[in-house]
């Protein structure tokens, strides 16, 4: 006996939909997710160092999840910053998943949190075709990594709503071609934002933090060609931004005594074959 | 090495699907596969089979049908193929409000159950149009 069924399911549909209620849950809590996408060595953990130390002293409740294979480093710097910080070891994993980061957040993301921080696994592959439930996606390129970066990674730079150019300041030893850059990233992403800054010398600082906020309180952010997916294409994975963030949200901000008291967790992510192990 | 994952998806998908009732072995998984899905077909294949090991889909073939990338402008009516790395600004008005065709497809479009071998698999192979990779 055999039997033909024909199916139409998206493979990734049930991260989309775990992103999405994510997206939904987190929204009606006030929380905004920010997820940072680079290359290992990219500057993702300086620049947030910078823009979370931005935030607290301006009382913007922020929090931060790190992901890395192995050791809390990032999360030991993040901290300094003064604001809730958990890192993640994936134990190997190259990216974090939707399911995953609802997991981690459960019982730790402190109530009132504007805005959330997830730096991802560095890697410009794998975190590119999962949703976390964000409304930006960032993703960050040093000036030491070429000019063609965003024709390598298509997906990650073709799926950015803002890209952001690391360590300017070295840009001319680098011999880093902006015009060049900004053309790339134009052939794949246009109308995206491309901004440069130097977490070194403090130049493009805040910007992200803007620009964060501005997605909280309601303004869309940008929607790239590649997320911009006709009914035919059946892709059901352009990371749910097919919604309007038409979300404001008050804030009294009367939760700062949450914020007051930075603490760092480690948890090892669970997801298929990574065995879920506590490090606290 | 996000294939492991899309293919213990694939394979969660399949065992938790309703039409796979009353029918034990799965033998055939079809997949469209978008160019610019970001998924390599080759590492895909392999994780697959790993992912099936101990379950319905134990020996399954995967089926690939590669679907290429195509854009359309909206606003001045271009389409054309998107190509690697993709051309998603409008090559005719260099616009940037195009919108993907198809490219992004991460797809299962079909299975083929067969409890024990036969020859009627192989008939329903060649019905299915695959471009194998």
């Amino acid at each position: 006996m055999c039997r033909v069924v024909d199916l139409q399911q998206a493979v990734l549909v049930k991260n989309d939909e775990r992103a999405g209620s994510l997206r939904a849950e987190l929204t009606a809590r006030g929380t905004t997710v920010v997820n940072l996408l680079s290359s290992p060595g990219s500057g993702k953990t300086a620049l947030l160092e910078a823009e979370l130390a931005l935030a607290a002293s301006r009382g913007v409740p922020v929090a931060a999840l790190t992901a890395d294979l192995a050791t809390e480093h990032d999360a030991e710097r993040l901290a300094r910053a003064g604001v809730p910080v958990k890192q993640v070891l994936t134990d190997g994993l190259c990216h974090l998943e939707a399911g995953m980061l609802g997991e981690q957040l459960e019982g730790w993301l402190p109530a009132g949190t504007r805005l959330l921080f997830v730096e991802n696994v560095g890697n410009l592959v794998c975190p590119a075709s999962y949703d976390l439930g964000e409304s930006l996606r960032v993703v960050l390129a040093s000036v030491t990594e070429g000019e063609d970066k965003p024709l390598k990674y298509p997906t990650a730079f073709g799926l950015a709503q803002l890209v952001i150019v690391t360590k300017d300041d070295i840009a001319e030893a680098a011999g880093f071609d902006e015009e060049a850059f900004r053309a790339n990233v134009h052939q794949v992403n246009p109308g995206v934002d491309v901004v440069l800054t130097s977490a070194r010398r403090g130049t493009g600082t805040g910007l992200l933090l803007e620009r964060a906020l501005a997605v909280a309180g309601g303004e869309e952010a940008h929607r790239p060609v590649m997320a911009r997916t006709g009914s035919g294409s059946g892709g059901g994975s352009s990371y749910g931004h097919t919604h309007t963030h038409t979300h404001a949200h008050p804030h009294a901000h009367a939760d700062a005594g949450a914020h007051a008291h930075p603490h760092t967790t480690i948890t090892t992510a669970s997801a298929a074959g990574v065995p879920a192990r506590s490090h606290s | 090495m996000h294939e492991m994952s899309i293919a213990v998806a694939m394979v969660e998908q399949v065992t938790e699907t309703p039409a796979a009732d009353g029918c034990q072995a799965v033998s055939a998984v079809r997949l469209r596969l978008g160019e610019l899905a970001g998924v390599v077909a080759g590492s895909l294949r392999f994780c697959f089979s790993l992912a099936c090991a101990g379950t319905v889909l134990e020996g399954a073939e995967l089926l690939i049908e590669h679907v290429p990338g195509r854009a359309r402008c909206e606003p001045c009516g271009a389409e054309w193929a998107t190509g690697m790395p993709p051309q998603l600004c409008c090559p005719q008005c260099e616009g940037g409000k195009a919108e993907l065709v198809s490219g992004r497809e991460l797809q299962i479009t079909g299975l083929r159950h067969a409890d024990g071998a036969d020859g009627g698999g192989a008939a329903h192979h060649a019905s299915v149009q695959v471009k194998e990779s």
